[in-house]
């Protein structure tokens, strides 16, 4: 028993340096992130969880500004767009460094470009870089000054703006690529408030205070960025004081965080969207009342309160509402209405259908699938439909979802998270888009009029309009539910009350460099 | 019995070679056969068939299995793991960084199992049907029945969220930590947790091994010689039964190796057991491979050395 003596030694030992440990220090704020990066290098990850440390180490030529998903200027201090949308010329902000002393002017620019588009550029090859389709559009990007970039593309894309707001447009330093080559990632340097100090796999990632950062140093010495994969240890940590803040706090957790006036709670609607898609190439749901049956019947009030815990809200169409300037206003959520659904299944003559479901067991931006995935499938059974869950893993669900439903379920879940009104219905309701074409338009759906819509807006540069178009397409859209609307996920986080002038975005990024903690 | 004993070290070692084959290939078939592939994983929602096939092409995985296992083969061969594709480094360098955290805790647990466990099995035995007998047996009934992860969340509540004693996760304090005190308050909750599960088994089959030698003739001659109990037992009975218990703390080992998986993952220890749970979620596929194909031989040569141990213990054991 000597060695259990041992070990009550060791703990009241623990004990005696405990209070030292307990508290993160003044001005270091340490971040319960949800995963360990993949790399530091913007232009080859896709995951938010990288994106919450990346743009607090970078800048883009433009950002998100405070609260919205609107563009402000950022390394760019203007820019002009040619009439015919082919033209973007910026105006670079002058006397920036990048963290390893060299300046940041045309050339670093050109250089981030061609390195993630150009095959034939030197360093191409420290890629992959998966995102750079966001880019795709873009012909040649060309120095014409030492601090002005011109940005030739094949055909008007509107979402250009804001696709180089996104993390993929964040600018890194030429010299810190050639001198660190594909491991790049690990050393990075780039212009933004922090400056990266160490990565400790597994265990942290540093960084520090840019005493010349162009809009000011920031409060905080240092930003701690620590890597806690299960949720409930995250929320334990967070507890027991090992953390200052962390992000995706599970729907259970919340009230505890909210009635303890020691922690503040965050939350921030986003740009997300989790809907149903239906199969229309075959079976019932070549049917629109069999559609609008399906969005009556599902009590999407409850998910979001009862199994979401009010993490989320209601959403009413295609577009989330965090796209204040796109959102159709005019559409309300379909209502809870199985009398309604049972007419509509009476009308179309599908009253007791067999319906094969894809439910993934979890995934980015999935929320709680199954039990979603429950609860869907138990109100489509109050309205007679018969339908049976195929459950699947994440990777092995999309393997089997993105080349279409076709031959394989009648419904499916699915999340998407974007920066622009226009990527989701670009992507996946255009009959351009439908999986054979490369496309996500996995369920087929197919309206000239949307197609028709969803172009214009693309190639329009001017925002109002785009609106109107965004909206009308919300508006067909709605009626022939090629989807069930369910629910627009409100991001959250916890704070303890020493942080001061955080707010959560709704581009889901961390930006940290207002934020103080004495 | 020395030339013996290198006879039999040196067979087992040849042994190793076949098996670790048949490993590499089973071990690059399950990564490669799984539903889903690395392509679609790094590129999430945007995995539109061109890009997938832009990205199966840069990472070579747009050639036949059959090359694809020998280039790998043959890659290892040399010492060369390749890259992974998700951090982007060297496989080798990811293994060694996190093998070593987690050989610090599956050692620490069994060590710790293996003492409490040889101790509530022998107490057991010596008792059997007594109060502690039946205390041990509840006891180690929980530890058996008790998942990994649950009791370690139990312990982290209790012991860093209420108590605020010891640290809810990680290996070292993020500042001002880093030396060996720092290392053992990391280490007490999650090492704990994993031992308190591997000691059921082995307590269990102490007690049993114990009872069987305590039968023998040789036992009751030793007592009716008027030896001491406790001399009979330690001296005469325990050595007896080691025999049967040492492989079995070899089998806990890996027992021990694979419950870091778990164990790991729920202290965010950096070890190669949390490594593996993310490494194939995102189909890492060359970081799996690598990382399951030095685990296992890790266990191969875990197993050999418990089989050395029952060698020496009990020379009827043949090579």
């Amino acid at each position: 028993m000597s060695a259990k003596l041992q070990r009550t030694a060791l703990a009241a030992l623990a004990l005696a340096s405990s209070l030292a440990w307990a508290q993160t220090p003044p001005n270091v704020l340490v971040v319960g992130q949800i995963a360990e990066p993949q790399s530091l290098d913007p232009h080859a990850v896709t995951a938010v969880n990288d994106f919450r440390i990346l743009v607090n180490i970078y800048d883009g030529l433009v950002r998100y500004a405070d609260g919205t998903l609107e563009v402000e200027p950022a390394l760019a201090e203007s820019w002009d767009v040619s009439d015919d949308g082919i033209t973007y010329t910026f105006q670079l902000r002058e006397g920036v460094e990048f963290h390893d002393g060299t300046p940041f002017n045309a050339e670093a620019v050109v250089f981030n470009f061609e390195r993630m588009l150009d095959e034939n550029h030197p360093y191409h090859d420290t890629g992959p870089f998966p995102l750079a389709f966001y880019f795709g559009e873009v012909d040649t990007v060309e120095a014409t000054g030492d601090h002005e970039v011109t940005f030739n593309l094949s055909e008007p894309f509107a979402p250009f703006l804001s696709n180089l707001a996104y993390p993929t447009g964040l600018i890194i330093s030429p010299e810190a690529v050639r001198e660190h080559g594909e491991d790049v990632g690990r050393s990075p340097a780039g212009t933004g408030p922090f400056q990266f100090e160490e990565w400790v796999s597994n265990s942290r990632v540093t960084v520090s205070r840019n005493d010349n950062y162009w809009e000011g140093a920031p409060d905080l010495e240092a930003v701690i960025f620590r890597p806690i994969t299960d949720a409930n240890t995250r929320v334990a940590e967070m507890m027991a004081g090992g953390i200052d803040m962390m992000v995706e706090v599970p729907p259970d957790n919340v009230a505890t965080f909210a009635n303890d006036a020691s922690f503040t709670v965050y939350e921030e609607a986003g740009p997300h969207l989790w809907f149903l898609i239906l199969n229309m190439k075959e079976g019932p749901m070549q049917s629109r009342e069999v559609r609008q049956a399906i969005n009556y019947a599902i009590d999407k009030e409850a998910l979001v309160n009862d199994v979401l815990q009010g993490t989320a809200t209601v959403a009413a169409g295609p577009t989330p509402p965090a796209f204040n300037w796109a959102y159709n206003e005019d559409l309300d959520p379909y209502p809870h209405d199985p009398e309604r659904a049972r007419e509509l299944l009476a009308e179309a003559g599908y009253e007791g259908a067999d319906l094969t479901f894809y439910v993934t067991e979890g995934g980015s931006g999935m929320l709680d699938p199954l039990s979603m995935g429950a609860a869907i499938q138990a109100d489509l059974d109050d309205i007679g439909l018969n339908v049976s869950i195929e459950t699947y893993e994440w990777n092995t669900f999309l393997g089997l979802v993105n080349p279409g439903l076709e031959g394989k379920a009648d419904m499916a879940q699915m999340a998407w998270m974007t920066n622009d009104p226009d990527t989701l219905p670009f992507l996946a309701l255009r009959t351009e888009a439908w999986p054979e074409e490369g496309g996500f338009n996995s369920g087929y759906y197919s309206n000239p009029e949307v197609d028709e819509l969803l172009t214009r807006a693309r190639q329009s540069t001017d925002l109002e309009e785009r609106a109107e178009l965004y909206k009308a397409m919300q508006e067909i859209v709605y009626e022939d539910a090629p989807w069930a609307f369910i629910a627009n996920w409100q991001q959250n986080a916890v704070a303890t009350d020493q942080v001061q002038n955080f707010r959560l975005q709704p581009s889901f990024l961390l930006e940290l460099r207002d934020v103080s903690k004495p | 019995m020395h030339t013996q004993l290198w006879r039999y070290i040196g067979k087992r070692l040849l042994l190793m070679i076949p098996v670790l084959f048949g490993l590499s290939i089973i071990v690059f078939l399950i990564m490669a056969l799984i539903p889903g592939d690395p392509a679609q994983a790094i590129l999430g929602a945007y995995a539109t068939p061109d890009n997938v096939a832009r990205i199966n092409t840069q990472l070579g995985l747009d050639q036949p299995l059959p090359m694809q296992y020998i280039t790998w083969l043959t890659n290892i061969l040399q010492g060369d793991f390749g890259r992974s594709y998700a951090q982007n480094r060297a496989v080798l360098d990811i293994i060694t960084e996190r093998f070593g955290a987690t050989l610090i805790l599956a050692g620490t647990a069994l060590v710790l199992c293996s003492i409490f466990g040889l101790l509530a099995g022998i107490i057991s035995a010596s008792r059997q049907y007594g109060l502690a007998d039946k205390m041990i047996t509840f006891i180690v009934l929980i530890g058996i029945s008790m998942p990994a992860f649950w009791l370690g969340l139990l312990l982290i509540m209790f012991f860093a969220v209420d108590l605020r004693w010891l640290p809810a996760s990680g290996m070292y304090s993020m500042w001002g930590g880093g030396g060996l005190l720092d290392l053992l308050r990391h280490l007490i909750l999650p090492a704990s947790t994993l031992a308190f599960i591997a000691t059921g088994v082995i307590a269990r089959l102490t007690r049993a091994s114990m009872l069987e030698v305590l039968r023998q003739d040789y036992i009751r001659t030793a007592r009716a010689k008027g030896l001491h109990e406790r001399r009979v037992i330690y001296r005469h009975a325990f050595k007896a039964a080691m025999v049967s218990v040492v492989p079995v703390i070899g089998i806990q080992a890996g027992f021990v190796l694979g419950g870091a998986v778990y164990v790991e993952t729920v202290f965010q220890w950096p070890g190669i057991g949390s490594m593996l749970v993310n490494a194939i979620s995102q189909r890492d596929l060359l970081l799996v491979q690598g990382g399951v194909l030095i685990v296992a031989a890790a266990y191969v040569v875990f197993n050999l050395l418990a089989d050395v141990v029952q060698f020496i213990l009990d020379p009827r054991v043949t090579a």
